[in-house]
Protein backbone atom coordinates (compact mmCIF):
# COMPACT_ATOMS: atom_id res chain seq x y z
CA UNK A 1 0.00 0.00 0.00
CA UNK A 2 1.25 3.33 -0.73
CA UNK A 3 0.06 6.16 0.74
CA UNK A 4 0.64 9.87 -0.40
CA UNK A 5 -0.59 13.16 2.06
CA UNK A 6 -0.84 16.27 -0.46
CA UNK A 7 -0.14 20.26 1.18
CA UNK A 8 -1.70 22.90 0.00
CA UNK A 9 -3.70 25.80 0.80
CA UNK A 10 -7.54 26.26 0.54
CA UNK A 11 -8.68 26.57 -3.32
CA UNK A 12 -5.66 25.26 -5.33
CA UNK A 13 -7.40 21.97 -5.31
CA UNK A 14 -5.59 19.31 -3.16
CA UNK A 15 -8.60 17.85 -2.11
CA UNK A 16 -9.02 17.95 -6.23
CA UNK A 17 -6.27 15.95 -7.01
CA UNK A 18 -6.55 13.24 -4.32
CA UNK A 19 -10.25 12.83 -6.13
CA UNK A 20 -8.54 12.72 -9.26
CA UNK A 21 -5.94 10.15 -8.35
CA UNK A 22 -8.56 7.79 -6.51
CA UNK A 23 -10.98 7.78 -9.64
CA UNK A 24 -8.31 7.33 -12.02
CA UNK A 25 -6.57 4.29 -9.76
CA UNK A 26 -9.90 2.79 -9.13
CA UNK A 27 -10.53 2.76 -12.66
CA UNK A 28 -7.68 1.11 -13.48
CA UNK A 29 -8.81 -1.83 -11.42
CA UNK A 30 -7.00 -0.94 -8.30
CA UNK A 31 -8.37 0.16 -4.87
CA UNK A 32 -7.94 3.64 -3.26
CA UNK A 33 -9.24 5.81 -0.44
CA UNK A 34 -8.86 9.36 -0.98
CA UNK A 35 -9.78 11.67 1.85
CA UNK A 36 -9.38 15.48 3.01
CA UNK A 37 -8.71 16.66 6.16
CA UNK A 38 -11.45 16.69 8.17
CA UNK A 39 -12.88 19.64 9.32
CA UNK A 40 -13.85 23.54 8.33
CA UNK A 41 -11.65 24.74 5.17
CA UNK A 42 -10.78 27.99 4.81
CA UNK A 43 -9.48 29.74 1.68
CA UNK A 44 -5.72 30.47 1.57
CA UNK A 45 -5.09 28.34 5.02
CA UNK A 46 -2.51 25.58 4.08
CA UNK A 47 -4.67 21.99 3.75
CA UNK A 48 -3.76 18.78 3.47
CA UNK A 49 -5.53 15.65 1.88
CA UNK A 50 -4.72 11.84 1.50
CA UNK A 51 -4.73 9.22 -0.56
CA UNK A 52 -4.11 5.31 -0.31
CA UNK A 53 -3.78 3.45 -3.31
CA UNK A 54 -3.09 -0.39 -3.22
CA UNK A 55 -3.86 -3.79 -5.67
CA UNK A 56 -6.01 -5.16 -2.76
CA UNK A 57 -9.02 -3.63 -1.00
CA UNK A 58 -8.41 -1.29 1.70
CA UNK A 59 -9.80 -1.60 4.89
CA UNK A 60 -7.26 0.59 6.85
CA UNK A 61 -9.41 3.67 7.93
CA UNK A 62 -7.41 5.34 10.42
CA UNK A 63 -5.28 8.62 9.64
CA UNK A 64 -1.81 8.35 7.48
CA UNK A 65 0.25 8.77 10.08
CA UNK A 66 3.55 7.45 8.29
CA UNK A 67 3.23 8.74 4.39
CA UNK A 68 5.84 7.29 1.88
CA UNK A 69 4.87 10.35 -0.41
CA UNK A 70 4.57 14.16 0.11
CA UNK A 71 3.19 16.21 -2.78
CA UNK A 72 3.55 20.06 -1.65
CA UNK A 73 1.53 22.33 -3.94
CA UNK A 74 2.49 25.54 -2.72
CA UNK A 75 6.17 26.66 -2.48
CA UNK A 76 5.03 28.90 0.54
CA UNK A 77 4.80 25.68 2.63
CA UNK A 78 8.27 23.78 2.11
CA UNK A 79 9.50 25.65 4.97
CA UNK A 80 6.88 24.18 7.16
CA UNK A 81 7.92 21.50 9.76
CA UNK A 82 4.69 19.98 8.85
CA UNK A 83 5.91 18.53 5.12
CA UNK A 84 8.10 16.10 6.83
CA UNK A 85 6.44 15.04 9.74
CA UNK A 86 6.22 10.99 9.32
CA UNK A 87 7.53 10.84 6.27
CA UNK A 88 9.06 7.70 6.03
CA UNK A 89 12.78 8.03 5.57
CA UNK A 90 13.27 6.56 2.22
CA UNK A 91 9.99 8.30 1.19
CA UNK A 92 9.62 11.11 -1.49
CA UNK A 93 8.79 14.84 -1.48
CA UNK A 94 7.21 16.38 -4.60
CA UNK A 95 7.34 19.92 -5.01
CA UNK A 96 5.67 22.58 -5.77
CA UNK A 97 9.53 25.11 -6.92
CA UNK A 98 11.33 27.34 -8.97
CA UNK A 99 14.87 26.54 -6.66
CA UNK A 100 16.88 23.86 -7.90
CA UNK A 101 17.27 20.54 -6.09
CA UNK A 102 20.81 21.63 -4.96
CA UNK A 103 19.02 25.18 -3.53
CA UNK A 104 16.14 23.16 -1.85
CA UNK A 105 18.45 20.67 0.28
CA UNK A 106 20.88 23.35 1.20
CA UNK A 107 17.87 25.62 2.73
CA UNK A 108 15.62 22.50 4.27
CA UNK A 109 16.29 19.58 6.31
CA UNK A 110 14.78 17.37 3.67
CA UNK A 111 16.81 13.69 3.59
CA UNK A 112 14.18 11.90 1.53
CA UNK A 113 14.24 11.88 -2.42
CA UNK A 114 13.19 14.42 -4.21
CA UNK A 115 11.30 15.39 -7.38
CA UNK A 116 10.89 19.23 -8.04
CA UNK A 117 8.56 21.09 -10.95
CA UNK A 118 7.78 25.06 -11.32
CA UNK A 119 3.82 24.04 -11.32
CA UNK A 120 2.95 27.58 -10.53
CA UNK A 121 4.96 28.59 -13.65
CA UNK A 122 2.94 26.30 -15.43
CA UNK A 123 0.07 26.71 -14.14
CA UNK A 124 0.23 30.61 -15.01
CA UNK A 125 0.95 29.60 -18.29
CA UNK A 126 -1.08 26.94 -19.62
CA UNK A 127 -4.26 27.50 -16.84
CA UNK A 128 -3.83 31.31 -16.77
CA UNK A 129 -4.93 30.58 -12.57
CA UNK A 130 -1.52 30.14 -10.14
CA UNK A 131 -4.10 26.76 -9.51
CA UNK A 132 -1.37 23.83 -8.91
CA UNK A 133 -3.38 20.58 -8.50
CA UNK A 134 -3.22 19.24 -12.09
CA UNK A 135 -0.24 20.52 -12.79
CA UNK A 136 1.19 18.86 -9.81
CA UNK A 137 -0.37 15.57 -11.01
CA UNK A 138 2.16 15.56 -13.89
CA UNK A 139 4.72 15.61 -11.54
CA UNK A 140 3.72 12.99 -9.64
CA UNK A 141 2.95 10.92 -11.68
CA UNK A 142 6.24 11.02 -13.42
CA UNK A 143 8.17 10.42 -10.02
CA UNK A 144 5.79 7.41 -9.04
CA UNK A 145 3.78 5.60 -11.94
CA UNK A 146 1.11 5.19 -9.39
CA UNK A 147 -1.10 5.51 -12.20
CA UNK A 148 -1.27 5.67 -15.99
CA UNK A 149 -1.28 9.03 -17.55
CA UNK A 150 -4.41 7.81 -19.77
CA UNK A 151 -5.98 6.82 -16.87
CA UNK A 152 -4.82 10.26 -15.27
CA UNK A 153 -6.68 11.96 -18.09
CA UNK A 154 -9.41 9.96 -18.47
CA UNK A 155 -10.21 10.91 -14.98
CA UNK A 156 -9.20 14.82 -15.63
CA UNK A 157 -12.05 14.51 -18.73
CA UNK A 158 -15.35 13.24 -16.33
CA UNK A 159 -13.88 15.84 -13.95
CA UNK A 160 -13.69 19.09 -16.31
CA UNK A 161 -15.32 18.48 -19.11
CA UNK A 162 -14.32 20.72 -21.60
CA UNK A 163 -11.63 22.64 -19.56
CA UNK A 164 -10.07 18.71 -19.34
CA UNK A 165 -7.99 19.64 -22.20
CA UNK A 166 -5.75 22.74 -20.75
CA UNK A 167 -5.31 21.03 -17.07
CA UNK A 168 -4.31 17.87 -19.09
CA UNK A 169 -1.81 19.98 -21.00
CA UNK A 170 -0.48 21.39 -17.71
CA UNK A 171 -0.15 18.12 -16.60
CA UNK A 172 1.50 16.43 -19.33
CA UNK A 173 3.90 19.70 -19.37
CA UNK A 174 4.69 18.91 -15.58
CA UNK A 175 5.64 15.53 -16.57
CA UNK A 176 8.34 16.37 -18.59
CA UNK A 177 9.63 19.08 -16.37
CA UNK A 178 9.85 17.38 -13.20
CA UNK A 179 13.02 16.78 -12.17
CA UNK A 180 13.81 13.59 -10.35
CA UNK A 181 16.36 13.36 -7.75
CA UNK A 182 18.25 10.39 -5.78
CA UNK B 1 -23.28 -6.79 -12.56
CA UNK B 2 -23.18 -3.13 -11.85
CA UNK B 3 -20.02 -0.79 -12.76
CA UNK B 4 -17.17 -0.66 -10.37
CA UNK B 5 -15.89 3.27 -9.22
CA UNK B 6 -14.55 6.06 -7.78
CA UNK B 7 -16.71 8.16 -5.70
CA UNK B 8 -16.79 9.69 -2.98
CA UNK B 9 -19.71 7.90 -0.23
CA UNK B 10 -21.95 10.51 0.28
CA UNK B 11 -22.42 11.17 -3.41
CA UNK B 12 -22.80 7.37 -3.53
CA UNK B 13 -25.75 7.71 -1.39
CA UNK B 14 -27.44 10.16 -2.88
CA UNK B 15 -27.19 8.00 -6.16
CA UNK B 16 -28.53 5.44 -4.43
CA UNK B 17 -31.57 7.92 -3.26
CA UNK B 18 -32.01 7.99 -7.22
CA UNK B 19 -32.52 4.76 -8.09
CA UNK B 20 -34.79 4.61 -5.01
CA UNK B 21 -37.06 6.70 -7.00
CA UNK B 22 -38.01 8.71 -3.75
CA UNK B 23 -41.25 11.13 -4.56
CA UNK B 24 -40.01 13.22 -1.82
CA UNK B 25 -36.43 14.37 0.10
CA UNK B 26 -36.87 17.25 2.73
CA UNK B 27 -33.82 18.01 4.41
CA UNK B 28 -31.54 20.79 5.89
CA UNK B 29 -27.85 20.77 5.27
CA UNK B 30 -25.80 20.18 8.28
CA UNK B 31 -22.02 18.89 7.74
CA UNK B 32 -20.72 16.39 7.78
CA UNK B 33 -24.77 15.07 6.33
CA UNK B 34 -24.56 17.96 3.90
CA UNK B 35 -22.32 16.22 0.19
CA UNK B 36 -25.45 14.03 0.46
CA UNK B 37 -28.56 16.30 0.21
CA UNK B 38 -26.53 19.16 -2.09
CA UNK B 39 -26.32 16.19 -4.59
CA UNK B 40 -29.82 15.29 -4.45
CA UNK B 41 -31.07 18.69 -4.83
CA UNK B 42 -29.17 19.14 -7.97
CA UNK B 43 -30.16 15.80 -9.27
CA UNK B 44 -33.94 17.15 -8.81
CA UNK B 45 -32.85 20.37 -10.13
CA UNK B 46 -31.35 18.87 -13.23
CA UNK B 47 -34.68 16.47 -13.82
CA UNK B 48 -32.79 13.76 -13.35
CA UNK B 49 -35.53 12.66 -11.15
CA UNK B 50 -38.72 13.73 -10.90
CA UNK B 51 -39.39 14.45 -7.20
CA UNK B 52 -40.14 17.44 -4.78
CA UNK B 53 -37.10 18.17 -3.17
CA UNK B 54 -38.23 20.54 -0.14
CA UNK B 55 -35.38 22.82 1.26
CA UNK B 56 -36.75 23.44 5.02
CA UNK B 57 -35.79 26.12 8.21
CA UNK B 58 -34.71 23.45 10.37
CA UNK B 59 -34.80 19.58 10.91
CA UNK B 60 -37.70 19.43 13.35
CA UNK B 61 -39.28 20.66 9.92
CA UNK B 62 -37.29 18.66 7.58
CA UNK B 63 -38.35 15.54 9.96
CA UNK B 64 -42.20 17.25 9.78
CA UNK B 65 -43.09 17.29 6.37
CA UNK B 66 -41.40 13.70 5.81
CA UNK B 67 -43.99 12.63 8.12
CA UNK B 68 -47.00 14.51 6.27
CA UNK B 69 -45.49 13.44 2.92
CA UNK B 70 -45.23 9.84 3.54
CA UNK B 71 -48.84 9.50 5.59
CA UNK B 72 -49.77 10.50 1.74
CA UNK B 73 -48.48 7.39 0.35
CA UNK B 74 -45.06 9.11 -1.01
CA UNK B 75 -41.75 7.54 -0.60
CA UNK B 76 -39.80 10.13 1.57
CA UNK B 77 -36.39 10.34 2.41
CA UNK B 78 -34.63 12.62 4.47
CA UNK B 79 -30.51 12.96 5.98
CA UNK B 80 -29.21 14.96 9.37
CA UNK B 81 -26.44 14.13 11.55
CA UNK B 82 -25.85 15.60 14.88
CA UNK B 83 -27.25 18.47 16.14
CA UNK B 84 -30.06 17.97 13.31
CA UNK B 85 -31.06 14.72 14.64
CA UNK B 86 -31.61 16.38 18.23
CA UNK B 87 -33.66 18.75 16.79
CA UNK B 88 -36.16 15.99 14.78
CA UNK B 89 -36.18 14.28 18.43
CA UNK B 90 -39.78 14.75 18.98
CA UNK B 91 -40.81 13.58 15.69
CA UNK B 92 -39.18 10.72 15.68
CA UNK B 93 -41.57 9.06 17.57
CA UNK B 94 -44.40 10.64 15.76
CA UNK B 95 -42.99 8.93 12.51
CA UNK B 96 -42.33 5.26 13.90
CA UNK B 97 -45.96 5.20 15.55
CA UNK B 98 -48.22 6.36 12.92
CA UNK B 99 -45.94 3.58 10.94
CA UNK B 100 -44.40 5.70 8.13
CA UNK B 101 -41.87 3.89 6.20
CA UNK B 102 -39.31 7.11 6.03
CA UNK B 103 -35.91 6.50 5.38
CA UNK B 104 -33.14 8.65 6.90
CA UNK B 105 -29.17 8.55 6.27
CA UNK B 106 -27.79 9.66 9.45
CA UNK B 107 -24.00 10.63 8.80
CA UNK B 108 -22.76 10.25 13.11
CA UNK B 109 -21.37 13.06 14.50
CA UNK B 110 -20.76 14.16 17.92
CA UNK B 111 -22.75 16.48 20.30
CA UNK B 112 -21.92 19.74 21.43
CA UNK B 113 -20.59 20.95 23.64
CA UNK B 114 -18.56 21.65 22.32
CA UNK B 115 -18.91 22.45 19.13
CA UNK B 116 -17.27 18.88 17.14
CA UNK B 117 -18.71 18.55 13.50
CA UNK B 118 -16.70 15.30 13.97
CA UNK B 119 -17.81 11.52 14.01
CA UNK B 120 -19.03 10.06 16.93
CA UNK B 121 -22.25 7.93 17.59
CA UNK B 122 -23.72 9.94 20.67
CA UNK B 123 -26.54 11.74 18.24
CA UNK B 124 -27.93 8.28 17.58
CA UNK B 125 -27.22 6.34 20.67
CA UNK B 126 -29.61 9.45 22.01
CA UNK B 127 -32.24 8.20 19.74
CA UNK B 128 -31.88 4.70 20.33
CA UNK B 129 -35.24 4.21 21.64
CA UNK B 130 -37.58 5.97 18.98
CA UNK B 131 -38.99 2.85 17.17
CA UNK B 132 -36.96 3.14 14.08
CA UNK B 133 -35.08 -0.16 12.49
CA UNK B 134 -30.94 0.79 12.38
CA UNK B 135 -28.78 -0.11 10.88
CA UNK B 136 -24.71 0.80 10.73
CA UNK B 137 -22.83 0.63 7.52
CA UNK B 138 -18.58 -0.13 7.71
CA UNK B 139 -17.68 1.19 4.25
CA UNK B 140 -19.08 2.99 1.51
CA UNK B 141 -20.65 0.22 -0.31
CA UNK B 142 -22.31 -1.03 2.50
CA UNK B 143 -23.67 2.29 3.32
CA UNK B 144 -24.78 2.54 -0.49
CA UNK B 145 -26.28 -0.90 -0.52
CA UNK B 146 -27.90 -0.40 2.86
CA UNK B 147 -29.89 2.53 1.79
CA UNK B 148 -32.24 -0.01 -1.08
CA UNK B 149 -32.34 -2.45 1.85
CA UNK B 150 -33.86 0.07 4.01
CA UNK B 151 -36.82 1.36 1.65
CA UNK B 152 -37.66 -2.15 1.10
CA UNK B 153 -37.61 -3.16 4.72
CA UNK B 154 -39.91 -0.13 5.99
CA UNK B 155 -42.37 -0.38 3.22
CA UNK B 156 -43.11 -4.31 3.52
CA UNK B 157 -46.57 -4.14 4.61
CA UNK B 158 -45.04 -6.73 7.21
CA UNK B 159 -43.34 -3.62 8.91
CA UNK B 160 -44.27 -0.16 7.78
CA UNK B 161 -41.69 1.60 10.21
CA UNK B 162 -39.24 3.87 9.28
CA UNK B 163 -35.35 3.17 9.21
CA UNK B 164 -32.04 4.93 9.70
CA UNK B 165 -28.77 4.20 8.13
CA UNK B 166 -25.97 5.30 10.10
CA UNK B 167 -22.46 6.06 8.47
CA UNK B 168 -19.52 7.80 10.20
CA UNK B 169 -19.35 11.61 9.73
CA UNK B 170 -16.14 12.29 7.48
CA UNK B 171 -14.31 8.38 7.97
CA UNK B 172 -16.77 7.76 5.55
CA UNK B 173 -18.97 10.24 4.34
CA UNK B 174 -16.18 12.14 3.17
CA UNK B 175 -14.04 9.29 1.51
CA UNK B 176 -13.28 8.86 -2.20
CA UNK B 177 -13.52 4.67 -2.70
CA UNK B 178 -14.64 1.65 -4.85
CA UNK B 179 -17.98 1.63 -5.16
CA UNK B 180 -20.35 -1.26 -7.17
CA UNK B 181 -23.49 1.03 -8.52
CA UNK B 182 -26.14 -0.75 -9.05
CA UNK B 183 -27.90 -0.79 -12.52
CA UNK B 184 -31.77 0.54 -12.18
CA UNK B 185 -33.57 -2.37 -13.88
CA UNK B 186 -31.83 -4.87 -10.55
CA UNK B 187 -32.55 -1.93 -7.86
CA UNK B 188 -36.26 -1.99 -9.49
CA UNK B 189 -36.22 -5.57 -9.43
CA UNK B 190 -35.53 -5.35 -5.67
CA UNK B 191 -37.49 -2.01 -4.86
CA UNK B 192 -40.99 -2.46 -5.95
CA UNK B 193 -43.28 1.00 -5.81
CA UNK B 194 -44.10 2.04 -2.69
CA UNK B 195 -47.62 0.71 -2.15
CA UNK B 196 -49.39 2.19 0.96
CA UNK B 197 -51.30 0.45 3.40
CA UNK B 198 -53.44 3.19 4.00
CA UNK B 199 -52.92 6.90 3.27
CA UNK B 200 -54.15 10.64 3.93
CA UNK B 201 -56.41 11.16 0.39
CA UNK B 202 -59.15 13.94 0.57
CA UNK B 203 -61.51 11.46 -1.44
CA UNK B 204 -61.53 9.26 1.20
CA UNK B 205 -60.79 10.95 4.85
CA UNK B 206 -58.82 9.30 7.70
CA UNK B 207 -57.29 10.60 10.31
CA UNK B 208 -53.74 9.81 11.00
CA UNK B 209 -52.38 10.25 15.35
CA UNK B 210 -54.82 11.28 16.69
CA UNK B 211 -55.64 11.07 20.90
CA UNK B 212 -54.72 8.18 21.94
CA UNK B 213 -57.10 7.81 25.35
CA UNK B 214 -55.48 5.68 27.91
CA UNK B 215 -57.79 2.72 26.83
CA UNK B 216 -55.50 2.93 23.45
CA UNK B 217 -52.48 4.09 23.98
CA UNK B 218 -51.13 0.76 25.76
CA UNK B 219 -52.14 -1.08 22.48
CA UNK B 220 -50.58 1.49 19.58
CA UNK B 221 -47.16 1.67 21.84
CA UNK B 222 -47.24 -2.54 22.02
CA UNK B 223 -47.94 -2.85 18.23
CA UNK B 224 -45.03 -0.65 17.46
CA UNK B 225 -42.75 -2.75 19.54
CA UNK B 226 -44.23 -6.20 18.51
CA UNK B 227 -43.89 -4.44 14.80
CA UNK B 228 -40.22 -3.82 15.09
CA UNK B 229 -39.28 -6.98 16.80
CA UNK B 230 -40.48 -8.50 14.03
CA UNK B 231 -39.17 -6.81 11.37
CA UNK B 232 -36.39 -8.96 12.28
CA UNK B 233 -37.77 -11.51 10.03
CA UNK B 234 -38.23 -9.24 6.75
CA UNK B 235 -34.68 -7.49 7.34
CA UNK B 236 -33.42 -10.94 6.81
CA UNK B 237 -35.12 -11.99 4.41
CA UNK B 238 -34.35 -8.10 2.43
CA UNK B 239 -30.74 -9.18 3.07
CA UNK B 240 -30.85 -12.63 1.25
CA UNK B 241 -32.87 -10.94 -1.59
CA UNK B 242 -30.08 -8.45 -1.80
CA UNK B 243 -27.35 -11.19 -2.39
CA UNK B 244 -29.16 -12.85 -4.88
CA UNK B 245 -29.43 -9.65 -6.98
CA UNK B 246 -26.82 -7.90 -6.43
CA UNK B 247 -24.05 -10.61 -5.19
CA UNK B 248 -23.13 -8.83 -1.57
CA UNK B 249 -24.75 -11.17 1.36
CA UNK B 250 -25.71 -9.15 4.20
CA UNK B 251 -26.39 -10.61 7.95
CA UNK B 252 -27.72 -8.66 11.50
CA UNK B 253 -24.42 -10.28 13.12
CA UNK B 254 -21.43 -9.97 11.17
CA UNK B 255 -18.05 -12.20 12.38
CA UNK B 256 -14.47 -11.73 11.55
CA UNK B 257 -11.79 -14.61 12.37
CA UNK B 258 -13.79 -15.98 15.49
CA UNK B 259 -13.44 -19.47 14.51
CA UNK B 260 -11.62 -20.96 18.09
CA UNK B 261 -11.28 -17.18 19.54
CA UNK B 262 -11.01 -16.67 23.35
CA UNK B 263 -11.54 -12.71 22.95
CA UNK B 264 -13.76 -11.12 20.96
CA UNK B 265 -14.01 -7.76 19.58
CA UNK B 266 -17.26 -5.58 19.26
CA UNK B 267 -17.26 -2.98 16.80
CA UNK B 268 -20.38 -0.80 14.53
CA UNK B 269 -19.53 1.86 11.97
CA UNK B 270 -16.03 2.54 10.03
CA UNK B 271 -14.02 1.48 12.92
CA UNK B 272 -14.69 -1.92 12.00
CA UNK B 273 -12.15 -2.57 9.27
CA UNK B 274 -9.39 -1.16 11.24
CA UNK B 275 -9.94 -3.89 13.58
CA UNK B 276 -10.03 -6.35 11.57
CA UNK B 277 -6.67 -6.04 10.37
CA UNK B 278 -5.90 -5.62 14.12
CA UNK B 279 -7.11 -9.12 14.52
CA UNK B 280 -5.26 -9.78 11.79
CA UNK B 281 -1.91 -8.88 13.43
CA UNK B 282 -2.85 -10.59 16.65
CA UNK B 283 -3.88 -13.82 14.95
CA UNK B 284 -0.22 -13.69 13.13
CA UNK B 285 1.24 -13.77 16.81
CA UNK B 286 -0.71 -16.22 17.80
CA UNK B 287 -3.29 -14.84 19.91
CA UNK B 288 -6.97 -16.12 19.50
CA UNK B 289 -8.70 -13.34 18.62
CA UNK B 290 -11.63 -12.42 16.52
CA UNK B 291 -14.35 -9.31 15.79
CA UNK B 292 -18.00 -9.39 15.85
CA UNK B 293 -19.55 -5.98 14.33
CA UNK B 294 -23.35 -5.43 14.66
CA UNK B 295 -25.00 -3.98 11.89
CA UNK B 296 -28.45 -4.56 12.94
CA UNK B 297 -28.70 -1.86 16.06
CA UNK B 298 -33.15 -1.90 15.82
CA UNK B 299 -34.53 -3.99 16.66
CA UNK B 300 -31.11 -5.89 18.38
CA UNK B 301 -30.44 -9.23 16.99
CA UNK B 302 -29.77 -10.89 20.22
CA UNK B 303 -30.15 -14.38 19.25
CA UNK B 304 -27.52 -13.91 16.08
CA UNK B 305 -25.03 -11.75 19.01
CA UNK B 306 -25.43 -14.83 21.35
CA UNK B 307 -24.64 -17.36 18.48
CA UNK B 308 -21.71 -15.15 17.60
CA UNK B 309 -20.07 -14.79 20.98
CA UNK B 310 -21.19 -17.63 22.86
CA UNK B 311 -17.61 -19.46 22.82
CA UNK B 312 -15.85 -16.28 23.91
CA UNK B 313 -14.39 -15.87 27.49
CA UNK B 314 -13.32 -12.08 27.15
CA UNK B 315 -15.42 -9.71 25.10
CA UNK B 316 -13.59 -6.10 24.32
CA UNK B 317 -16.51 -3.67 23.53
CA UNK B 318 -15.90 -0.34 21.48
CA UNK B 319 -18.26 2.76 22.01
CA UNK B 320 -18.21 5.96 20.75
CA UNK B 321 -20.85 7.70 22.50
CA UNK B 322 -20.81 7.60 26.55
CA UNK B 323 -24.15 6.61 28.75
CA UNK B 324 -23.75 9.57 30.82
CA UNK B 325 -24.51 8.13 34.64
CA UNK B 326 -24.28 4.50 33.62
CA UNK B 327 -20.44 3.77 33.65
CA UNK B 328 -19.36 3.15 30.09
CA UNK B 329 -20.90 3.37 26.75
CA UNK B 330 -24.74 2.45 24.85
CA UNK B 331 -23.36 -0.57 23.05
CA UNK B 332 -21.69 -2.00 26.33
CA UNK B 333 -25.12 -1.98 28.05
CA UNK B 334 -27.05 -3.58 25.62
CA UNK B 335 -24.50 -6.27 25.38
CA UNK B 336 -24.29 -7.01 28.68
CA UNK B 337 -28.21 -7.38 28.66
CA UNK B 338 -28.62 -9.02 25.92
CA UNK B 339 -25.61 -11.96 27.36
CA UNK B 340 -26.68 -11.86 30.90
CA UNK B 341 -29.16 -14.83 30.87
CA UNK B 342 -26.94 -16.86 29.96
CA UNK B 343 -25.25 -19.36 32.86
CA UNK B 344 -21.49 -19.21 31.29
CA UNK B 345 -21.33 -15.46 30.84
CA UNK B 346 -18.28 -14.23 29.29
CA UNK B 347 -15.96 -11.24 30.58
CA UNK B 348 -17.03 -8.13 29.18
CA UNK B 349 -14.67 -4.82 29.72
CA UNK B 350 -15.60 -1.70 27.61
CA UNK B 351 -13.60 0.90 26.02
CA UNK B 352 -14.51 4.17 25.31
CA UNK B 353 -12.96 6.00 21.84
CA UNK B 354 -12.95 7.82 19.19
CA UNK B 355 -14.92 10.50 20.22
CA UNK B 356 -15.99 13.52 18.03
CA UNK B 357 -13.47 11.87 15.69
CA UNK B 358 -10.96 11.25 17.72
CA UNK B 359 -8.93 8.88 15.51
CA UNK B 360 -8.86 5.12 16.52
CA UNK B 361 -5.83 3.27 15.23
CA UNK B 362 -4.82 -0.16 15.12
CA UNK B 363 -2.45 0.31 18.27
CA UNK B 364 -6.08 1.30 19.73
CA UNK B 365 -7.31 -1.90 19.30
CA UNK B 366 -4.62 -4.27 19.97
CA UNK B 367 -4.36 -2.48 23.55
CA UNK B 368 -7.96 -3.32 24.00
CA UNK B 369 -7.73 -7.07 23.59
CA UNK B 370 -4.62 -6.79 25.99
CA UNK B 371 -6.45 -4.44 28.53
CA UNK B 372 -9.53 -6.67 28.61
CA UNK B 373 -7.17 -9.98 28.65
CA UNK B 374 -4.98 -8.80 31.66
CA UNK B 375 -8.04 -7.67 33.31
CA UNK B 376 -9.72 -10.77 32.67
CA UNK B 377 -6.74 -12.75 34.21
CA UNK B 378 -6.48 -10.78 37.40
CA UNK B 379 -9.92 -11.14 37.98
CA UNK B 380 -10.50 -7.07 37.85
CA UNK B 381 -13.73 -6.19 38.15
CA UNK B 382 -15.61 -5.83 34.46
CA UNK B 383 -16.03 -2.14 33.86
CA UNK B 384 -14.98 0.26 31.15
CA UNK B 385 -11.91 2.72 29.99
CA UNK B 386 -11.88 5.27 28.42
CA UNK B 387 -8.58 4.83 25.59
CA UNK B 388 -6.25 7.40 24.73
CA UNK B 389 -7.87 10.03 26.84
CA UNK B 390 -5.60 13.14 29.05
CA UNK B 391 -7.05 12.89 32.21
CA UNK B 392 -5.55 16.07 33.58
Amino acid sequence: MIEIRFHGRGGQGAVTCVELLAKAAISEGKYAQGFPSFGPERRGAPVMAFLRVDDVPIRLRQKIYQPDIVVILDPGLLHTKEIISGLKENGLIIANSAESVEQLRERLPYKQRLAIVDATKIALEVLRVPITNTTMLGALIRATNIVSKEAMIKALKERFGYLAERNKMAMERAFLETVVSG
Amino acid sequence: MGKRIGIEVSIAVAEAVKLCDVDVISAYPITPQTHIVERLSEIVADGELDAEFIPVESEHTAISVAAGASATGARVYTATSAQGLALMHEILFIVSSMRLPVVMTVANRALSAPISIWCDHSDIMAERDIGWIQTFAINGQETYDLTFHAFRVAEDHRVLLPAVVNFDGFTLTHVIEPIEMAEKEAVDRYLPPFQPKLRLDPDHPITMGPVGVPEIYSEARRQLEVSLLSSKKVIVEAWEEFGRIFGRYYHPIETYRTEDASTILITMGSATETAMLAVDSLRDKGQKVGLVYIRLWRPFPHEEFFEAVKEAKVIAVLDRAISYGMGGGPVFSEVKASLYNLTQRPYIKNFVAGLGGRDIPIENFIEMVDRAEFSAANGLPPTYEHLDVREE
